[in-house]
């Protein structure tokens, strides 16, 4: 009957993310895995040299670039964002948060394009003024992405500590602890699931990052030996030649998709095992 | 008197969790039956079996047969759209819908098809006064049927359920947390609407069921122990089990 | 321990410390938003909003974009939002928790965590080369649907779970069939949660660079069908910026698309508060 032709309608739609997720894999793979097997997997992911004019296809110095520049802004970001979600959620005034709270989900909005020529037009010159080198540097990208994922970080933290129940809060208080230990000891711990999404998140997002990178990471392809040197990221990499590309070096850039493809689809299965462990725990 | 209802040897059970066994039981037509009995004793899935609403739980089993006018209810191939437009429920909580009172009891006159101003101001009109709820909400029917009482907003599921013009009505504990004076209008309201609607009642309140049935059962843990006339269990309970029921031993 | 800090005084020195990084912190994004307004409202001329850009975008307005990215908007919430609410409803209304509901869930989440330029890249491969669909909004769109998909999906279902049980009881016991109590119960009860889910999306096709230059391509011309190519504004800016061809021009673009994506993000934040708040009264 028709109640049965909309539930099999329905249920279609439901398979549609799947079916999307499904068709990417299988197109990417099969634009990028044929110069793969061309080039070997060894010498595709762990020989610096990328010259597709030259038919040399390494992409590790890229993915190290890549790894420094989110490390790099967890390192900043984390702390900071921790710091924020602390004091708004357990020191501030319910008013004050009211207002500040969702101005910094505002802030999350911001385009990255936005950060990116910010960080251009005025991060880089101070990096190249007093730290030295061209400015445009992973140091640069490390910062401007932390600020990019603070925001989702810290909102998502303050979120995770105000769901604490407000017994813990009152059970150590009426032991003498002083407020910062009880937030040390106790919130912080209650909270720790939900903190640790947030820098998932956080970290997602910084991973996949392109448009602000490019604009103030240098994109050298060379290996980063200090915080100054310009890099190139996998991310920047495929928006920059991408435009031109063909044949071989096309592949190459799908290829370099499938590395990051591979990568995140890890990243989120074992996010997947490792909150559920938390929420069993 | 006739028969509209007739339960025989029915078994339920859901999660391998046996809840009714070997019920038997009659609901004669115009009458009210009254279902008492302690807390978890099948009494409100018993009900829900009526309408096929039990169908919403997962991994339910039944055994047995519900005939409605001779009809088996039970049948897998019945159409429960259709079903639980002749047997209509009222539900222990008061749900209104989100909106107006009027739009609330022509909601479901309106999806079978009764799109006829007049008929559907008819309906909603004649219903409210079945419920006794038309003189005090008569000049508001298109404020939100949120803003009304507690009492008024069960007199009102029962007139939504009386928009749709079954033939048995169900109710699962209607004046339960109610104020004295609703539970009276409710009662008041369930007596003369019995002379044309087959009516079944679940009631924790021993006192209620005694002010109104005609019959009663009384289920314990999924046993119907005793049913018979009112006057007979009330009075002269063959079981033990009633008389300590109605006593108060348990309850 | 044997030598401690007192707990007390290290307590204010950590509240001291935590309160100046916020502030420091706060201190940078309010000054972010300063600094794009005051540098790009100026040019929030009527002229230039409604005027086509001249010269590759060094003079001229941003008008053409402005349309482009509505398209975009459009063709994106045609797709998505059918998709995306429909999967919801399908989640929480017509099936339990299974095997089959876990699948989709993962995918769905995982579809979630992939970056926009690998989005991009699918999109320039699948949609503008192998289906044919060129540079052109439609590519975008489409592409854009899937990087909605489940943001939408998420924010439906929870919103369509939000809504009582009993309301569907109550429907159900009036013999209305279920397809019927979904869309006339369930749904406007649920809308608020939904609309929000659809607001994200929005800003998402706003501020996206990634992916929409790889298959909207960035043509400047004013976009007549949705086979065209065209640039959004968060396209144009990036390449003004980049190019750096005119700074004005990429201010005045920057300072629009903030205020849009704030707007759009005040408007969310207020449907979810009415939301939440009518949940509160009734039950």
């Amino acid at each position: 009957m028709r109640e049965k032709l909309i539930e099999k309608i329905l249920m279609l739609l439901a398979f549609s993310a799947i079916g999307a997720l499904l068709l990417m894999a299988i197109f990417i793979f099969k634009e990028g895995l044929p110069i793969i097997i061309k080039v070997g997997i060894k010498d595709f992911l762990f020989s610096t040299h990328w010259a597709p004019t030259k038919d040399y296809f390494g992409i590790f110095s890229m993915i190290v670039s890549s790894l420094f520049v989110t490390t790099g802004a967890l390192i900043i970001g984390v702390p900071l964002a921790l710091a924020c979600a602390i004091t708004l959620a357990e020191f501030a005034p319910p008013r004050l948060m009211s207002i500040l709270k969702p101005t910094i989900e505002l802030l999350a909005g911001i385009p990255s394009v936005v950060y990116g020529f910010l960080g251009v037009v005025l991060l880089v010159p101070l990096i190249r003024d007093y730290l030295g080198g061209p400015g445009l540097s992973l140091l640069a990208a490390s910062i401007i992405l932390a600020i990019m994922i603070l925001p989702t970080i810290t909102s998502i933290s303050i979120d995770a500590i105000q769901a604490v129940p407000y017994s813990y809060k009152e059970g150590s208080l009426a032991l003498g602890a002083t407020h910062w230990q009880t937030i040390r000891m106790v919130i912080l711990k209650a909270a720790r699931s939900g903190i640790i999404t947030a820098v998932m998140l956080g970290m997602a997002r910084a991973i996949g990052e392109t448009m602000a990178v490019i604009m103030v990471a240098g994109n050298a392809l060379k290996l980063p030996i200090s915080p100054l040197d310009p890099v190139r990221t996998l991310t920047s990499n495929i928006a920059l030649e991408m435009g031109y590309a063909a044949g071989d070096h096309r592949a190459a850039l799908f290829a370099t998709g499938i590395v990051l493809f591979v990568f995140i689809m890890i990243f989120n299965v074992s996010a997947n095992i490792i909150t559920k462990r938390w929420r069993r725990e | 008197m006739s028969v509209k209802i007739d339960v025989r040897n029915l078994s339920f059970s859901y999660n391998r969790q046996n809840v009714l066994a070997s019920v038997n039981l009659k609901v004669e037509t115009n009458s009210i039956l009254g279902i008492m009995g302690p807390a978890k004793s099948g009494k409100t899935t018993l009900l829900r079996i009526f309408n096929r609403l039990c169908d919403l739980i997962p991994n339910i089993r039944i055994e047995g047969e519900v005939f409605l006018d001779g009809e088996n209810i039970l049948h897998p191939d019945l159409n429960v759209d259709k079903l639980r437009r002749r047997v209509g429920m009222v539900f222990a909580k008061p749900v209104p819908l989100p909106r107006s009172i009027f739009e609330n009891l022509a909601y479901g006159p309106k999806l079978h098809g009764i799109k006829d101003k007049k008929r559907l101001e008819e309906l909603v009109e004649r219903s409210l006064r079945l419920a006794i709820l038309w003189d005090e909400v008569k000049d508001r029917l298109h404020e939100s049927a949120l803003k009304l009482s507690g009492g008024q907003q069960q007199r009102l599921c029962i007139a939504r359920t009386l928009a749709m013009e079954p033939e048995v009505i169900l109710l699962d504990e209607p004046t339960y947390g109610l104020d004295p004076i609703s539970t009276l209008k409710i009662e008041e309201a369930l007596r003369r609407l019995k002379e044309s609607y087959t009516i079944v009642l679940v009631s924790n309140n021993t006192w209620q069921v005694a002010r109104i049935s005609d019959n009663v059962a009384f289920l314990l843990m999924g046993e119907l122990v005793e049913y018979g006339s009112a006057h007979e269990i009330f009075t002269v309970p063959k079981d033990k089990r009633t008389n300590d029921y109605i006593s108060g031993r348990f309850g | 321990m044997a030598t401690r800090i007192n707990p007390v005084l290290l307590q204010r020195i950590v509240k001291a410390q935590l309160w100046s990084l916020t502030g420091f912190i706060i201190g940078i994004l309010l000054f972010i938003i300063c600094f794009i307004s005051i540098k790009g409202l100026p040019q929030l001329t009527p002229e230039f909003l409604t005027s086509n850009p001249v010269d590759m975008g060094r003079s001229g307005g941003i008008f053409s974009t402005i349309l482009c990215t509505l398209y975009l908007i459009f063709v994106s919430l045609m797709i998505a939002v059918p998709l995306g609410v429909g999967a919801a409803i399908y989640l929480t209304e017509y099936t339990r928790e299974s095997r089959v509901t876990y699948i989709i869930r993962f995918g769905t989440e995982c579809l979630a965590g992939i970056p926009s330029i690998i989005l991009g890249l699918f999109g320039f491969a699948f949609f503008v080369m192998a289906l044919r669909f060129g540079w052109s909004i439609l590519s975008g769109g489409m592409t854009m649907s899937i990087m909605l998909l489940p943001t939408i999906i998420r924010t439906s279902e929870e919103s369509i779970k939000a809504v009582p049980y009993e309301l569907r009881e109550v429907s159900f016991s009036l013999g209305v069939t279920r397809w019927q109590t979904v869309t006339r119960v369930v749904l406007p009860s649920a809308l608020p949660g939904i609309v929000t889910g659809i607001v994200l999306g929005v800003a998402r096709c706003i501020e996206e660079t990634a992916v929409v230059i790889f298959t909207v391509g960035s043509s400047l011309r004013l976009p007549g069908s949705f086979f065209d190519s065209g640039r959004t504004m968060a396209v144009h800016f990036y390449i003004l910026a980049r190019e750096g061809i005119s700074m004005p021009n990429a201010y005045g673009t920057a300072a629009i698309l903030i205020l849009s994506i704030l707007f759009i993000n005040l408007v969310a934040y207020y449907l979810m508060r009415r939301f939440l708040k009518k949940y509160a009264i009734v039950l």
